[in-house]
């Protein structure tokens, strides 16, 4: 830790300790924040950085845990979230807590009105919420429902809610995930700006980019135990600085060796343009043209919201969107795919970039979530067979090393790279020719990317067509070998391995098809 | 407790509803001064609640794909005197009525599966409507009257299993029904064993196996003797072989086809099970039209054991169906639930209904205790569940495992 800095402690937490029944998920963390300064807090999933968070906002009330809490010079004893709130720790968690029906100025003022004789004082309220909006750089009428703003905007909305609380410690949790670029910035931008007036942060995030541009110091976390604060500009921190303290060694490389082997074009989309299921003016597709080779992984680059998952569901089946028109050649003949049903016995595979809601039961167990999508494939007359079934998810839980103890273990259960792994597992059964894979790595930690990555390639290296849909244009750089940009529901551009950069990519990603 | 747990197998919540039920079976052999095990009064239970078992057989399945039918008793009153009528003023056999009320049935159930699968509004108001509908078609169609059905159509309702063979002063059918029962079981038992061993899984001790066989045989072979020396004349019900044909049906569809674990994905999450490739739409239009034919034979069993059809047949027998299968197991979310469970939490209030009326305890009473019984098996379920643990039973199984333990030391 360097001493060039001077500025007083504004919290610590000394050797906290938080035991579940059977797991010890905190273990003698200890956890220094100063005043004004964004700390960032990393380490893999399942390390334990919620749990510290929570143990700090009162949700595991005192008492539940060992160690202390000191918080302005005062050890702290919060009861429940309310008395941490009282002295100015504000968390904002990963699923936003806004109310969409009420209004931007209702979702601020929630369990904290003015109020004069117990009646709200809702002119007040529009006033200050005014007030609140400009201080995170809003302009919208503060009585639009907050489901007609975007979720970067409605992350804003939390930071004002938080704003009105009078907050002096802000903790965010992974603000960033859902947000595109922009937004990002946006954001981060305006946590240099709170830091600037006082406010401290304290932010937990995968995005290792974001937390190099805008951190002070950072304390790594693994397996619940604090291992190292560094200091970003003293220390020199970097990207792989940061991962070697998470996984504890360090990842000579973040893809596993792989050379492709490439064969003829099998799949192949033209003009395909889908219809906003509920807005049937709006395209989310517009006339976009790929294809794929056997033993291709094929990238997919587009900002949020660009119209990716969009191509890639209407495709699959027509599980989205209205009015789709377009061709898709397979095998030199056209194929029709109107239900998913077809579309997998055409040989496609979608993996969902929302494994929790749209790719998973989650009351299902490994061995029933594996051959959800080929039952046929371990049943007889309409019987399933449970030794076969049982047999089949015992083979990709060896060769996916899918860590559990038994495939009869429940998918709630299993970390989210494991749960991937099941995922697809079930998509590797249906024997698909060509895998869509929407954000494959989203919310997995670094260890569990390179097996992903891993599984990927060697499907690749089967002769499978593989597409890659992912906001992270490293893995995409890492891992495709050829990459296409969308903008605004168009493809915009491809572009092979070698000539991809970061920065053509985002310029293909953010503009118009060039006059070429 | 761990000796008790490998008997009955890893699903605590099954053991623990069959706990209860033979808990009840002795409390109430003791309160009521040993009426309850009586040949007369098992066989008053079965034919006196095989509808309701029946209806919830099917609205086990409704409640796993994640809706509810709120309109059974209505269908089965509607198909009850529908049936009644074409048997009488056609002039059918009684057969061919009852595969038309079976059609009627399917007919009603494609309607509302219909509405509820392909429009997409909420089963709750579809059957909610259907409820006041299928109502008011019975009092329509009988004019509010009674309309009674012939003998022999009173055969599936109020019939035995004949008396055939040397006199043995048992019934012997029934005896050949248990004894196959048994046979099947240990058959059975004894296969998955041989099975589980083939494929290197893990199996249970030979003691344990004959322990559980020992006791479950047992229970049946009770059972029979039970069914099998009643009055003159009776023996084991009509509608007990066709709530035990049923049961073995579904039991089967559930846990073993394809179609069994496509209701189960719809239920659980189903937007996953579509991109599954599942046909959501069709399994939700199948389990609502599946109530509706299992609600008109329901209609039916009742009609031929009241012997007439009148028009305030099945009322409230939606909530009786709706609390078996909530006792049972099964999730308001959807996604669980077992047919066996739902059966037994059928019994559960079958035996508490049978039990408290053996007590000379009034209808007031029964209710308030019904209606407790149904809350604190759900909120004991709901309280676990939120403790990480399974369910329950776990709690019954505690105590009983910790009297057990204090028993031996």
């Amino acid at each position: 830790m360097s001493e060039t800095s001077t500025a007083p402690t504004l919290l610590e937490m000394r050797s906290i300790t938080k035991e579940f029944p059977g797991v010890k998920a905190l273990s003698e963390v200890n956890l220094k924040v100063k005043v004004a300064e964004i700390h960032a807090i990393c380490g893999e999933n399942g390390a334990g950085k919620s749990t510290l968070m929570k143990v700090l906002s009162g949700v595991y009330p005192y008492g539940s845990y060992d160690g202390d809490i000191v918080y302005q010079n005062e050890v702290q004893q919060f009861r429940d979230i309310r008395a941490s709130e009282a002295a100015g720790i504000v968390i904002i968690h990963q699923e936003l807590a806004l109310i969409p029906e009420l209004s931007i100025m209702e979702n601020i003022f929630l369990g904290n009105e003015p109020t004069r004789f117990g009646v709200i004082n809702w002119s007040e309220a529009r006033l200050r919420s005014r007030d609140l909006l400009a201080r995170v750089g809003l302009t919208d009428d503060p009585d639009t429902p907050v489901k007609e703003i975007g979720v970067g905007k409605q992350q804003l909305v939390e930071i004002a809610k938080a704003l009105n609380k009078s907050v002096k410690l802000l903790i965010l949790d992974e603000p960033t995930a859902a947000l595109n670029e922009n937004d990002s910035q946006h954001l981060l931008d305006l946590l240099l700006g709170l830091k600037g007036k006082g406010i401290t942060s304290i932010i937990i995030s995968h995005k290792l980019n974001e937390i190099e541009q805008i951190a002070d110091s950072i304390t790594i976390i693994r397996d619940g135990k604090s291992i190292e604060t560094l200091d970003v500009k003293a220390d020199g921190v970097n990207e792989d600085r940061i991962i070697k303290g998470m996984v504890g060694r360090s990842l000579e490389s973040r893809f596993p060796d792989h050379t492709p082997d490439i064969g003829e074009v099998f799949f192949e989309v033209k003009d395909w343009t889908v219809a906003h299921p509920q807005v049937e003016d709006r395209l989310v597709c517009k006339g976009s043209n790929f294809f794929v080779r056997r033993g291709e992984i094929v990238g997919f680059a587009g900002l949020m919201g660009a119209g990716r998952t969009e191509l890639a569901r209407s495709l699959f089946g027509h599980s989205y969107g209205r009015f789709i028109s377009g061709t898709v050649i397979k095998d030199g003949k056209e194929i029709r795919m109107n239900t998913v049903r077809q579309a997998i016995d055409h040989g496609l595979g979608y993996v969902t970039e929302d494994r929790k809601s749209l790719g998973l039961n989650l009351l299902d167990d490994i061995k029933t979530t594996t051959v959800a999508a080929n039952l046929k494939g371990v049943s007889k007359h309409n019987v399933v067979n449970e030794d076969r079934e049982f047999e089949v998810a015992e083979d990709y839980r060896k060769s996916l090393r899918t860590k559990t103890p038994s495939v009869e273990e429940g998918v709630a259960k299993l970390s989210g790279g494991n749960q991937q792994k099941v995922v697809l597992a079930k998509w590797m059964f249906t024997d698909p020719d060509l895998l869509i894979l929407d954000e494959p790595t989203r919310g997995i930690d670094v260890g569990a990317k390179y097996e992903i990555y891993g599984i990927i390639q060697r499907l690749a290296s089967q002769g499978k067509g593989v597409i890659v849909i992912s906001s992270e244009l490293p893995e995409l750089l890492g891992l495709s070998d050829r990459i296409y940009t969308i903008f605004e529901g168009s493809v915009t551009g491809v572009l092979n391995k070698d000539d991809a950069t970061q920065e053509n990519l985002m310029k293909l990603m953010t503009a118009k098809r060039q006059a070429a | 407790m761990n000796a008790l747990k490998k008997i009955f197998g890893g699903d605590t919540r099954q053991f623990g509803m069959i706990f209860a039920l033979v808990f009840l079976i002795v409390f109430f052999q003791i309160l009521t001064g040993g009426i309850t095990l009586t040949p007369e009064n098992i066989i008053n239970l079965f034919n006196g609640n095989s509808y309701i078992l029946i209806l919830a057989i099917g609205m086990v399945l409704v409640i796993i794909a994640g809706h509810i039918d709120l309109s059974v008793g209505s269908v089965a009153a509607f198909v009850g005197i529908s049936v009644a009528l074409i048997v009488r003023d056609w002039g059918v056999p009684s057969w061919v009525g009852i595969v038309i009320g079976l059609l009627l049935g399917a007919l009603v159930g494609a309607w509302q599966g219909f509405w509820v699968a392909y429009v997409g509004i909420p089963a709750f108001i579809v059957t909610l409507a259907g409820m006041l509908l299928f109502r008011g078609l019975n009092q329509l169609l009988g004019k509010s009257n009674t309309i009674p059905v012939p003998g022999d159509f009173q055969t599936i309702g109020a019939g035995y299993l004949p008396e055939i063979g040397p006199d043995t002063g048992y019934n012997n059918l029934t005896l050949l029904l248990g004894l196959a029962a048994i046979a099947a079981i240990i058959w059975g038992e004894l296969r998955r064993r041989k099975a589980a061993q083939a494929l290197g899984a893990d199996v249970d001790e030979m003691w344990v196996v004959v322990t559980r066989l020992v006791l479950i045989c047992g229970a049946i072979a009770y059972a029979t003797y039970l069914f099998a020396t009643g009055r003159p004349g009776t023996s084991f019900p009509v509608p007990g072989i066709i709530l035990a044909v049923l049961v073995l049906v579904y039991g089967f569809i559930t846990s073993r086809t394809v179609v069994g674990r496509h209701i189960y994905a719809v239920g659980g999450n189903k937007h996953a099970a579509e991109l599954s490739g599942v046909q959501a739409k069709r399994i939700d239009f199948l389990v609502m039209m599946n109530m509706s034919i299992l609600a008109g034979l329901a209609g039916m069993i009742f009609v031929a054991r009241s012997t007439a059809s009148g028009p305030f047949d099945g009322v409230g027998w939606e909530l009786d169906a709706i609390a078996a299968v909530f006792i049972g197991g099964a999730a308001v979310s959807g996604g669980v639930g077992t047919v066996v469970g739902s059966i037994v939490g059928g019994l559960v209030m079958a035996l508490l209904n049978n039990g408290l009326q053996l007590m000379s305890v009034g209808a007031d009473w029964t209710q308030i205790i019904k209606g407790l019984v149904l809350l604190v098996a759900v909120a004991f379920d709901v309280y676990n569940k939120s403790q990480g643990k399974r369910s329950i039973i776990g709690l019954l199984l505690k105590n009983f495992g910790s009297k057990t333990e204090t028993k031996a030391a």
